[in-house]
């Protein structure tokens, strides 16, 4: 393992996205914090939703943003660098190994991942004003699930950018990540979906389920939570398999 | 000491569409599963052997599609062999890629510069790819950002580059991590006459330095002044390689005369072999000739008599002094950029 080469490609993509900081942070957070203020606060503070549904939404709201911030970070540069102009050949032809390039971009959507779900703390906090009820008792597990979301989000991008064509991206958010949002138990507690036993059972194959679930978990339990073990579990799965297809599909694309 | 190359019955063949020349434009998402598709098969190398010499200026000479990109990603390691071996001095480029990177620099066919940085970070980024240390690459890019007359738009965006600057940046890149071997595929594709003869000095330069140059191009004057070395090329095999002086000596006559009649029996054709010089003469469309033979323009007239006396019409005369084009042609019955 050539680690000279590897830092030096984490530290190019590093560049870039500071360079891209603020889109980067627009594109993935203003969506979910205007979520966050409008039923965070406005409906709340109207009275049409309880007091309690920051702390539900919260760590739904910081879910979402992770697993957007993960996976553009790593499928939107894919797809642009995989076109025709072939970008990304200049990194392919590093003294490295090509699967390390993958695990690098696999590497720095999770750092981006992490970093947006970080940052969605403190301002969904300064958005829904007092009400809000975190408990930052249990710190381990709270970071294993930011740990596992952030790499599943990333994983999940580097699939997904290397099997979606530019001209595809728009399809990629209507078909893929706009049912996933809907359906990932961020705006309301799995428990809330008893009512609908068939899809509160169909949602189980979307990961995003387990993030939000985890970090409620993790941050604001409700009764009838999923188990942290189940959560745990679901997730380290999820990982193994995305990182497996996206190595897969990354060296599918790159060698001809 | 320099490193050579050595290709041992290289085949390719696609079964997906091949990528275009430099490779990509790849939409490898299909979402729906329609009919089944005939299976496609492109054969792109077939069962090609070469060897070049360390330091040596070797030229790839063909046609589009003839399997140029092709070799150049195999030796690469940017595409997989069907079957075949091919080796970078000891390293078998398959199995010992990242060995084999560490040799090669490479400029593309069509520039794929990282859009996302500036001209000069480009360079600095990808000698810290080869582990230089800072220092080395800061000094080492300015100096190449010089050479190639660069520096005044090192700290630009590459997305706003001529394309010419862009394949000047491309050559310098490849050269930033001092590669033993330097591939350019059909390098002076796009460029302006001035760009080309510097492209060529800088070529010579670095060859000088005792490094293996392998270009691919379907410019005769190029492979004819730069090379040391040729390998004709052309659905996907090699059709004859040597000295450019060897591979031109190997045209039966020299001189082509390219005739077309306003018709061209059998009996013309036969008329024509008997002319003194003539080595050979082909047929095509039943209107055309190709006369090989030891001299050009005195054969006109005996041409123009022979036609005559048959009551027949030459309407068109083409006559071609030795050359690799001649070569290739008469190798393959079509011209260059066919």
């Amino acid at each position: 393992m050539n680690w000279k080469t590897f830092f030096a490609l984490l530290s190019r993509d590093a560049h870039v996205a500071r360079r891209n900081l603020l889109p980067m942070l627009l594109q993935n957070l203003l969506q979910p914090l205007l979520f966050t203020f409008v039923f965070g606060r406005v409906m709340t503070t109207s009275h049409m939703i309880p007091e309690s549904y920051k702390s539900i939404l919260l760590p739904g709201v910081m879910a979402i943003s992770m697993v957007l911030a993960g996976v553009q970070a790593v499928a939107m540069p894919l797809i642009a660098e995989f076109q025709f102009t072939r970008e990304i050949e200049d990194r392919l032809l590093a003294p490295i190994d090509i699967g390390w390039l993958a695990v690098e971009k696999v590497a720095i959507g999770m750092i981006q991942a992490l970093f947006a779900g970080l940052v969605v703390i403190p301002a969904a906090w300064l958005l829904m004003g007092s009400g809000l009820k975190l408990d930052f008792g249990k710190p381990f597990e709270f970071a294993a699930v930011c740990l596992l979301v952030a790499l599943f989000s990333s994983a999940g991008g580097l699939a997904l950018g290397c099997s979606v064509g530019p001209t595809q991206i728009g399809l990629m958010f209507s078909l893929v990540l706009a049912p996933m949002m809907m359906f990932g138990c961020a705006y309301y507690p799995w428990s809330a979906l008893s009512s609908f036993p068939i899809l509160q059972i169909a949602v189980l194959i979307n990961p995003l389920v387990y993030a939000s679930e985890g970090l409620r978990g993790a941050l604001a339990p409700v009764p009838g939570q999923m188990p942290m073990a189940a959560v745990l579990g679901a997730l380290i799965g999820i990982d193994v398999l995305l990182l497996v297809l996206g190595l897969k599909k990354f060296h599918r694309k790159a060698v001809s | 000491m320099g490193i050579g190359i050595r290709i041992e019955n290289l085949r390719k063949v696609y079964d997906t569409p091949p990528p275009m020349a430099a490779r990509g434009a790849g939409f490898s998402f299909t979402p729906v599963k329609s009919a089944p598709k005939k299976k496609l098969e492109v054969v792109a190398l077939d069962d090609v052997s070469l060897e070049i010499g360390a330091g040596e200026v070797f030229g790839l000479l063909g046609p589009n599609g003839a399997g140029k990109s092709t070799t150049i990603g195999v030796l690469t390691t940017r595409t997989q062999p069907t079957s075949g071996r091919a080796f970078i001095g000891e390293f078998d480029i398959w199995k010992e890629q990242v060995k084999a990177k560490r040799l090669i620099g490479v400029v593309p066919q069509r520039p794929n510069l990282d859009f996302a940085l500036t001209a000069r970070e480009i360079l600095v980024f990808h000698g810290a790819y080869f582990g230089q240390s800072a220092r080395e690459r800061e000094k080492r890019a300015d100096d190449l950002l010089e050479k190639f007359k660069l520096t005044d738009r090192a700290t630009h965006m590459v997305r706003t580059f001529s394309g010419g600057m862009m394949q000047r940046l491309s050559i310098a890149r490849a050269m930033m991590h001092d590669p033993e071997v330097l591939f350019l595929d059909e390098p002076s594709a796009g460029l302006d006459p001035q760009t080309r003869l510097l492209l060529w000095d800088i070529i010579r330069d670095y060859n000088r330095l005792g490094k293996t140059i392998v270009l691919t191009t379907h410019y005769m004057d190029e492979a004819d002044t730069l090379c040391e070395r040729l390998a004709i090329i052309d659905h996907g095999r090699i059709i004859s390689q040597g000295t450019p002086a060897e591979l031109k000596a190997t045209i039966p006559g020299g001189y082509l005369l390219r005739l077309r009649f306003d018709r061209a029996p059998e009996e013309l054709m036969a008329e024509l072999r008997k002319l003194p010089g003539v080595t050979e003469v082909r047929t095509a469309d039943h209107i055309a000739a190709d006369v090989y033979a030891d001299r050009g323009g005195q054969l006109i007239g005996p041409i123009v008599n022979t036609a005559n006396a048959a009551g027949i019409e030459l309407c068109d005369v083409h006559i071609a002094e030795p050359s690799l084009e001649t070569l290739f042609l008469h190798h393959t019955g079509r011209s260059l950029r066919d």
